[in-house]
């Protein structure tokens, strides 16, 4: 397997893609904390940008790559291997690749300026929601006969999480509103990656003293080492069951 | 003025009793002994020492002065001095451990009906009350360090609590660890500055129906609700600093029904609410620094004819919300950091309007779920939107004159 990784590995950094993407999210970050006085804000515009372009990145690059590798992927299925081995070690050099460019886009500018330790949550938060959208991505065009279809339902549902959702979450708190809905918009909340992600990277910024009694509810299940780890581990549930999924999928697939 | 104050009270004293300037130092141990001996008028200086005498009555004019680390036991059972005579001096003493009571303010030092007092470098530790003081005038409290151990609010009183009295300065004192740092009642013609209350489990600073007051140069730090200041009229408050009052009903300043008053130059910095405005009218709002607050100013629909200009805002979550679409309140020549517009004729003014409400802001006090979707995409594109073309948010609350340039006070 080691060495099915390896060879979709050296494929996928012999396109330059990768050190484009490491270039830009380098010149992203060093211009906003060189720009910016304030390192807190800076953070914050970094977390919009991130947010946004990571998922976009990582599922629109690794349902691509899922049909630009199909015909090596034909020749591994000759070959005696399993399928699942084959698919997975897909999965981890793609979602390694592009977290590679994020830790040396993200990093360096960040070690280059002594950032704060919050910054360096961001990163593990973008590095995650990464591997997330990518296991998503890969689902969505295993599901899928055809390159345009797949790449049609990984856009839809980059627009899906990114804002479709949070009109979803807006459309239920308007129309429920004589409700406590704290605890159930905690529970939506956590059914998106990315609201997930920007929720617990807010509660580190210590903004949730803002949200009142919801912010100190919301302090209680993500802030803190212990909600780290919840929504940590939440997110990793976010991997591990896309990764069930389209590993299943391949495994019965008609290729 | 200071001054004024300070020739008066020596003039009161020396015509007030007939023997002045009696020494009588306490050579008994005894301070209530040396009370009893006393004339009026007369001096008593206290060696240094641990005084366990229970309550101490005082009730003839008294100068008495600590030399050196004299100290002044309650035992955690009684109140400490008792004062209940004009002309009083306390300088340089230590109290510690007055007692508690539900029933019963016991304070380390209570003045009752007094005038010409004054109170000087003295320390208070673990007091339930520090200085209590109802129903006098021409007082001073000053370089006092009031330092309680906190434990519940119940069981803990004010640092300094002023009931019913005028022409008090309260200076250069620092209270911290009790309920209130400075509680003032029904307390007039009073100027406090220079105090820095910090860490109290209430307020820093908490004042109801005390009309004609000024703050200056006040610092109010991580206090559990901030300051509440409350039902008074003609209040000055200038060149404070409140700063990291940070919780889920904290404010930098909560100003409850106070009108016709002006604050100018103070500091809001890190506060959850910079000023919260409920029912206050006519209230001047100038050369503030409002920085990194979650809301720098949020100003309920019943508050009217204020004026808020030329202050700065700077990296607050929200600069301002309110409850209402009617607007009252007048925002002029203010320099926001979120502004956008331009400035074609180069006077230092944008050409644009900047409207301070955001839409997300009215959704979020409308809602205060929706502050889960704080900073997220849509929420972004929402607020351009709206910027763009207003539909919920007050289109008359705006500032016409957005100053383009950052202030820079000079205090």
């Amino acid at each position: 397997m080691l060495k099915i990784i390896k060879y979709f590995l050296l494929d996928i950094l012999n396109n330059k893609v990768v050190l484009g993407l490491s270039l830009f999210f380098f010149i992203v970050s060093m211009s906003l904390l060189y720009l910016d006085e304030n390192q807190n804000k800076a953070i914050l515009s970094l977390m919009n940008i991130i947010f946004i372009v990571v998922p976009l990145i990582s599922m629109f690059f690794s349902a691509n790559y899922y049909w630009n590798s199909y015909e090596f992927k034909e020749i591994l299925l000759c070959l005696p291997l399993k399928r699942e081995k084959i698919i997975l070690s897909e999965f981890i050099a793609v979602s390694l690749s592009i977290s590679l460019s994020i830790l040396v886009g993200l990093g360096v500018p960040c070690l280059i300026f002594g950032a704060e330790t919050n910054i360096y949550y961001l990163i593990l938060l973008a590095v995650i929601l990464n591997i997330s959208c990518v296991a998503l991505s890969m689902w969505m065009v295993i599901l899928t006969k055809d390159k345009s279809r797949g790449l049609g339902l990984v856009l839809l549902m980059w627009f899906y999480l990114t804002m479709l959702f949070d009109v979803l979450l807006i459309s239920i708190m308007m129309n429920f509103s004589d409700y406590p809905l704290e605890k159930i918009v905690l529970v939506l909340a956590s059914l998106n990656p990315i609201d997930l992600c920007r929720i617990s990277m807010m509660l580190q910024l210590d903004i949730s003293a803002l949200m009142g009694y919801t912010g100190a509810l919301y302090k209680e299940y993500f802030s803190g080492s212990g909600g780290s780890i919840l929504s940590l581990s939440i997110l990793m549930l976010w991997i591990i069951i896309p990764v069930y999924l389209f590993v299943k999928k391949f495994g019965q697939k008609d290729i | 003025m200071k001054n004024d104050f300070l020739i008066l009270l020596g003039l009161l004293l020396f015509f007030n009793c007939s023997n002045a300037n009696t020494l009588i130092s306490n050579k008994t141990h005894s301070i209530k002994e040396a009370v009893r001996q006393a004339q009026c008028g007369d001096t008593i200086t206290i060696d240094p020492g641990i005084y366990s005498e229970g309550n101490i009555v005082i009730d003839k004019s008294l100068t008495i002065i600590g030399i050196g680390d004299c100290i002044l036991d309650g035992e955690g059972k009684f109140e400490i001095f008792t004062i209940q005579a004009d002309d009083i001096s306390l300088i340089n003493l230590k109290f510690q451990k007055s007692g508690y009571s539900a029933t019963n303010d016991f304070a380390s030092v209570k003045i009752l009906s007094s005038k010409y007092f004054h109170i000087h470098h003295c320390e208070i530790l673990d007091s339930y009350f520090g200085i209590h003081i109802s129903n006098c005038s021409y007082g001073s409290i000053s370089e006092c360090k009031i330092i309680g151990s906190p434990d519940k609010e119940q069981n803990t009183g004010n640092s300094i609590h002023i009931w019913k009295s005028d022409h008090i300065q309260v200076f250069k004192n620092f209270c911290k660890g009790h309920r209130d740092g400075i509680y003032f009642e029904f307390v007039t013609d009073s100027y406090i500055y220079e105090n820095i209350s910090s860490h109290n489990i209430r307020y820093g600073l908490h004042f109801m129906f005390s009309h004609s007051n000024t703050y200056f140069h006040n610092k109010f730090i991580e206090n559990g609700a901030g300051v509440a200041v409350m039902y008074s009229k003609n209040v000055v408050m200038h060149y404070n600093l409140f700063k990291e009052n940070w919780g889920p009903s904290s404010f930098g300043i909560l100003l409850k029904d106070i009108t016709d008053s002006k604050m100018y130059g103070n500091q809001f910095i890190k506060n959850s609410a910079g000023i919260y405005m409920e029912g206050s009218n006519r209230c001047i709002i100038e050369n503030n620094l409002f920085k990194e607050n979650g809301w720098a100013l949020r100003v309920q629909a019943n508050c009217n004819d204020n004026e808020i200009k030329k202050n700065n805002f700077i990296n607050n979550t929200f600069d301002v919300s309110c409850n209402g679409s009617l607007v009252l309140n007048k925002f002029d020549n203010n320099y926001w950091d979120r502004y956008v517009g331009y400035d074609l004729n180069k006077d230092g003014v944008g050409d644009l309007a900047y409207h301070p409400v955001s839409l997300y802001s009215v959704l979020v006090e409308q809602n205060p779920a929706f502050l889960i979707l704080l900073r997220s995409v849509l929420i972004n594109i929402l607020d351009q939107v709206e910027r763009i073309i207003p539909i919920l948010t007050p289109i008359d609350l705006k500032d016409n004159s957005p100053s383009l340039k950052y202030y820079k006070f000079n205090d």
